[in-house]
């Protein structure tokens, strides 16, 4: 469990997290979403430790940040997985060397069994047949799939997926979008995506924490987003034409099933 | 004026950073190795190239010049000796280096940071600076090699030049190029050679990691990392001159 504690977070003097506090649950897919500006990104960073709060605390499984040492921050990381948003491969290295990379760095796995441990996360990213390919040869959802397999060949007990969808077709968008869920479950990992991706909200959303100009604005799961009242999130999640009429539709339906209840 | 110390404030304390924390050395020595073919292995066709014709050139020019019959011939080949050893190998070599390798480091880490790929370093708990600086540290350890080859073809360029050209003959090239020849002007040249080779792996290490923005600016970090490492050369090789040779 991840447990953030009133994070606040300034670059000079624009504040962009002002007090935020929330909990990610393992097991679950934690969504933070909001419009661009609304400090989705610095919050991941934050949770990541690449910006550190400027007050306020992150405890991972109680163990605060902040007060670790930095090697017990290195050791916390090696927990930790992370899918970037252009899936941050390295270029250099084939597929296989990409998802064996965190196993090469942290343990002395043999070469036989790192080989094996490759080959089962990328069976299980439903990836064959491209062990030998660099990065460039394979096509944008491939991509995405080697970054999970990396993410979290080293068991991550946390993964952080930032915008996992961007630049995805939407059949693509919802396969990763399986993927991550079906993931995290499995192994009960306490997944954080950052996304603005309303299928994936109404996909997976267990936990959806909205920001908004730097503050906790909502927090719920899909159920609770479609039905809630709260302006912000209702001009947030309906700003397209498509998800407007699919709102009307679940309106219309639901008064008509008050109308029938009071029949 | 602060800008500029800020910055070179900012290299010390990444070089500080490279020497820490380092990488498994099961790891660290296939980096060692890809950098060694890239950086080393990599320039040495440009720098055969160029110091095999320039040396051609020193010795042509300078036998152009000896229009006085009361000038023995030798100089020829002591000038082109000169040259190579104290000044070409070294110092304009390590230019062309920076143009050829510098550029290579800047553009390549660069691309790294542009595309996140250092930040997932980062996140995973691995030193990136010692990941990804430190190899080419020690690759660099074998640019003395690279300088040796140089001499050798320029020299070897001076005489082919010289005697197929009609200069000088060939038994007076080579008395020429053994003629008062001191050896603490070839630790000179490796010693400047030494300090260049840290240069270049770092100067341009720096510029590529801790650029900003996206591909145009991966350009103009390439270009200013150039910039910035003939000017850091040229003033070693000025301040060196002076401490070792006056």
């Amino acid at each position: 469990m991840i447990e953030v504690n009133n994070v606040v977070k300034s670059f000079g003097e624009n504040t962009v997290l002002k007090g935020i506090s929330t909990t990610f649950e393992p097991g679950k897919t934690n969504l933070i979403i909001g419009r661009s500006g609304s400090g989705k990104t610095v919050m991941l960073k934050t949770l990541l430790g690449i910006h550190q709060p400027d007050s306020g605390n992150i405890a991972f499984d109680g163990r605060i940040y902040s007060d670790l040492t930095p090697d017990e921050k290195r050791a916390l990381r090696t927990e930790i997985g992370m899918v970037f948003q252009g899936s941050a491969l390295f270029d250099s290295m084939t597929v296989e060397q990409n998802v064996a990379f965190p196993l090469r760095m942290f343990t002395d796995m043999r070469s036989r069994d790192m080989k094996d441990r490759v080959n089962e996360v990328l069976a299980r990213v439903n990836l064959k047949d491209a062990n030998k390919k660099f990065p460039n040869e394979i096509s944008g959802g491939m991509q995405k799939r080697v970054a999970i397999a990396r993410a979290i060949v080293n068991n991550p007990k946390y993964l952080f997926c930032d915008e996992p969808n961007s630049g995805l077709d939407p059949e693509t968008s919802i396969v990763i979008d399986e993927l991550v869920q079906e993931i995290t479950k499995e192994y009960n990992i306490t997944t954080v995506i950052n996304t603005h991706d309303m299928n994936s909200v109404l996909q997976i959303g267990e936990k959806i924490v909205f920001l908004k100009n730097g503050l906790k604005e909502w927090e719920g799961d899909k159920d609770q987003i479609l039905e809630t009242r709260n302006k912000s999130i209702v001009e947030f999640v309906y700003s397209s034409d498509l998800f407007k009429k699919v709102r009307e539709s679940l309106l219309a339906e639901e008064e008509e099933n008050n109308h029938n209840d009071k029949k | 004026m602060i800008k500029a110390l800020h910055q070179i404030g900012r290299y010390f304390l990444m070089l500080k950073e490279v020497f820490n924390k380092p990488t498994k050395w099961q790891v660290m020595k296939d980096l060692i190795i890809k950098e060694m073919d890239d950086l080393i292995v990599g320039s040495m066709g440009i720098v055969g190239f160029i110091s095999f014709f320039i040396g051609g050139v020193v010795a042509i020019q300078t036998a152009l010049n000896l229009t006085n019959p009361l000038i023995p011939k030798y100089l020829i080949a002591f000038a082109t000796r000169q040259s190579v050893i104290l000044e070409f190998s070294p110092t304009f070599i390590s230019i062309i280096v920076a143009g050829r390798a510098g550029s290579y480091i800047t553009s390549s880490i660069g691309t790294m940071r542009v595309t996140e790929q250092i930040d997932a370093l980062e996140v995973m708990g691995v030193n990136s600076l010692n990941y990804l600086i430190f190899p080419k540290i020690i690759a660099f350890l074998l640019y003395p090699f690279v300088i040796s080859i140089s001499i050798f073809l320029g020299i070897a360029g001076g005489w082919l030049a010289g005697v197929y050209g009609g200069f000088i003959g060939s038994d007076e090239f080579i008395a020429g190029i053994q003629r008062e020849f001191i050896p603490y002007h070839i630790a000179y040249a490796f010693i400047k050679t030494f300090i260049f080779g840290f240069v270049l792996a770092t100067i341009p290490s720096f510029h590529g990691f801790y650029m900003k923005g996206g591909a145009l600016e991966v350009g103009k970090a390439s270009t200013t990392s150039f910039v910035w490492c003939c000017v850091v050369i040229i003033l070693i090789d000025y301040i060196l001159t002076q401490l070792l040779l006056s």
